[in-house]
C-alpha cells in the first residue's frame, strides 16, 4: 500500500471538529469513452457510520456514482478517497483489499449462475481467505436470515427474482462490510421482505457500516429515520444545505 | 510454489463444468505427439551422423588407375607403412558388380578399365603424402582418398536435418503455446462474468489466475502425456526397423540419454503451457479495472 498516497482517515468540519469520512469526492467527473460527462463536479463526503439514500431521476447517474463508490470505475477527473486513501489513480493491484471492505448489492443481482446460493453467498469469505470450516456457519446463518435456508443448494436460474435479490444481499453483507452500497435493493421483493432487508441494512448501520442505497422508493426513505438524502440531477449533486460537503458532527462523547 | 494447484473444491466450482469441453488437451496431445516424433528423428539422425563420422574418420582408400596389375605390391607397401592398418583390397569382381548398377552389363567387359581400390585405416601419425608418393612410384596416377570427404555431403545433410528437427520442435512448441494463449483467452471470455463478480468482491488477479492456471496445467498435462504415450507407442512399433537401420549405420539407435530427453518433453511442454497460460491470463486481467 506504500505505492500511493496515504491520507488521514478523519477531516475537520466547518467548526474545526474532526469528522471521519468513509468516502470523499473532490471535483469528480466521469465520462464513458468520448461521450459527454455523466457525472460532473461531484464534491462531497460520506460520514463513517451514516445512512444515505441516493435518489434522482432515471439517467441522473446514480449507478455511475455507485460504481465509483465500489471501485468498479475510475473517475475521469477529480479525486476519490475511500477509507482515507486516495484511490483515483491507485494501481489496480491495490484495489482488492478496499473492495473487500465494501459490500455491493447490484440492481441485476450479479449472481454466478453455475454456483449454488450457498457458494454465491460464501464467495466474499472465500476470496478473503476465510478457512472453509469457518465459512459454513455464517453463510447458513445469513441464508436463514434472508429466508433462504432451504434454498442453499439452489442455483440462481431456479430462484425467483426476489430470492435472487436476497442471495445478492446476503453476499453483500456476509463479511460485515464497512461500506454497503445497494442499487435498488428492494426493487424485486415484496413489501414485507423490503422491510426486513431495510431492517438488516439499518442493523448493519447501527454496527458502524456506512450504507448508501440508491432507490426511487420514497416510502423506504421516509421509513428510515436519520438517513440523509443525496440527490443527483443530470450528473450533478443537489446539495442545497451543504450537509454532504460538511457532514454534521458526530455526537459528542461523555468525556 | 505449487499452492495454486491445490485449490479447494469450492474454488474449483467457480469455473463450472462447461470448461471441461475445451479442445486444449487434444491440441496439446497432437503437438506433444508430433514434437516427440520429430525430436526422436532428430536424435536418431544425430546418432547416425556421429556413428558414421566416427567410423570413417580414419578410413581411407588408395585408388590406382592401373587396375589389379600392381595390387599386391601396393597392398604390401601399405602394410609395411607405419600407422596403417586394416588393409583390404576390393576385389575387381565386386567393383564391376557395383559399376553394373550404373553401366549395365557393359561393366563386366574386360575392355572397360576398372581402377584398383584398397581400403585402409590410417592413424594420425601416418604420413599419407609419403605413402601416396610411394604408391605413385609403383602405379603412376595412384591417389589416397579420405572417405570422410566422400560422405561429407551426406553428413552435412544429416546435420541440416537435425537443425530442421530442432527448429520444428521449437515451432511446434510455439504453436502449442499459441494454442494455450487462445484457449486461455477463450476461457477468460466465457467466464468474464464470474471474473467480474470475483473482482467485485475483492479477488486479486493472482487468485483468479490460479483457477485458470490449474485448469490449463491439467489440460496440458493430460494432452502432453497422451500425445507422448502415443508417440512412444509409434516409436516402439518402429523399433524393429530402427534396429535394422541402426545395424546398417553401425548401431546408431536411440540411447538411454535420448530416451530420457524424449521422456522429459511432455513434462517440458506441460510446464511451458502452464507458464504461458498464466502470463496470458494475468495480461488479459490487467485490461480490466
Amino acid at each position: 500500500m506504500a505505492s500511493f498516497r496515504s491520507l488521514p482517515k478523519a477531516h475537520n468540519n466547518a467548526l474545526g471538529e474532526e469528522v471521519a469520512a468513509v468516502a470523499e469526492f473532490d471535483s469528480v467527473g466521469l465520462r464513458y469513452g468520448t461521450g459527454a460527462e455523466v457525472l460532473r463536479d461531484l464534491d462531497f463526503r460520506l460520514r463513517t457510520g451514516a445512512f444515505y439514500f441516493l435518489t434522482g431521476p432515471s439517467g441522473a447517474g446514480k449507478t455511475s456514482l455507485l460504481k465509483l463508490l465500489y471501485l468498479a470505475q475510475r473517475p475521469t477527473r477529480g479525486r476519490i478517497r475511500l477509507f482515507g486513501e486516495e484511490l483515483s489513480e491507485a494501481p489496480r493491484e491495490a484495489l482488492p483489499p478496499f473492495r473487500r471492505r465494501i459490500g455491493v448489492v447490484f440492481q441485476d443481482f450479479r449472481l454466478v449462475r453455475h454456483l449454488s446460493a450457498f457458494d454465491n453467498v460464501a464467495l466474499p469469505l472465500r476470496v478473503a481467505g476465510v478457512k472453509e470450516e469457518e465459512v459454513e456457519g455464517p453463510v447458513r446463518e445469513m441464508l436463514a436470515w434472508v429466508g433462504l435456508a432451504d434454498r442453499a443448494s439452489a442455483r440462481p436460474p431456479t430462484l425467483s427474482g426476489g430470492e435472487q435479490q436476497r442471495v445478492a444481499i446476503a453476499r453483500a453483507v456476509i463479511n460485515r462490510p464497512e461500506l454497503l452500497v445497494a442499487d435498488e435493493p428492494t426493487g424485486n421483493v415484496d413489501a414485507e421482505m423490503a422491510n426486513r432487508l431495510m431492517g438488516l441494512f439499518t442493523a448493519l448501520n447501527r454496527l458502524g457500516t456506512t450504507v448508501v442505497v440508491a432507490t426511487h422508493d420514497m416510502g423506504l426513505i421516509t421509513a428510515t429515520p436519520g438517513a440523509q438524502l443525496i440527490r443527483l440531477e443530470n450528473g450533478t449533486l443537489d446539495d442545497p444545505t451543504g450537509a454532504l460537503k460538511n457532514p454534521p458532527r458526530p455526537p459528542r462523547s461523555a468525556s | 510454489m505449487f499452492q495454486w494447484f491445490f485449490v479447494s473444491p469450492a474454488e474449483r466450482r467457480l469455473l463450472g463444468a462447461s470448461s471441461r469441453r475445451a479442445p486444449t488437451p487434444w491440441v496439446i496431445a497432437i503437438m506433444s505427439f508430433t514434437i516427440m516424433l520429430i525430436a526422436a528423428t532428430g536424435l536418431a539422425l544425430a546418432n547416425t551422423a556421429h556413428v558414421l563420422s566416427r567410423g570413417i574418420q580414419s578410413r581411407y582408400a588408395l585408388e590406382s588407375p592401373g587396375g589389379g596389375t600392381n595390387i599386391q605390391r601396393l597392398v604390401a607397401t601399405l602394410r609395411s607403412t607405419d600407422g596403417i592398418s586394416a588393409v583390404s583390397a576390393v576385389p575387381e569382381a565386386e567393383m564391376r558388380r557395383t559399376l553394373e548398377k550404373w553401366l549395365g552389363p557393359e561393366a563386366q567387359s574386360t575392355e572397360l578399365p576398372v581402377p584398383a581400390l584398397i581400403n585402409f585405416d590410417a592413424a594420425p601419425r601416418a604420413n599419407l603424402n609419403a605413402l601416396e608418393e610411394r604408391a605413385r612410384a609403383i602405379a603412376p596416377g595412384s591417389r589416397v582418398i579420405a572417405q570422410k570427404e566422400s560422405v561429407a555431403p551426406l553428413l552435412q545433410s544429416l546435420n541440416l536435418l537435425q537443425i530442421v528437427s530442432l527448429g520444428l520442435v521449437f515451432l511446434l512448441s510455439a504453436a502449442a503455446a499459441a494454442a494455450v494463449v487462445l484457449a486461455a483467452r477463450g476461457a477468460l471470455d466465457s467466464h468474464r462474468f464470474t471474473i467480474e463478480v470475483m473482482h467485485g468482491v475483492g479477488a486479486t488477479d493472482l487468485q483468479v489466475t490460479h483457477l485458470f492456471q490449474r485448469k490449463i496445467a491439467i489440460d496440458a498435462c493430460i494432452g502432453s502425456v497422451a500425445g507422448g504415450a502415443a508417440a512412444a507407442l509409434v516409436l516402439l512399433l518402429l523399433a524393429g526397423g530402427a534396429a535394422f537401420a541402426g545395424e546398417l549405420t553401425g548401431g546408431a539407435t536411440l540411447g538411454l540419454g535420448d530416451l530420457i530427453i524424449l521422456a522429459m518433453l511432455p513434462l517440458l511442454l506441460t510446464v511451458l503451457a502452464t507458464w504461458v497460460g498464466r502470463v496470458a491470463v494475468l495480461r488479459a486481467l490487467r485490461e480490466a479495472l
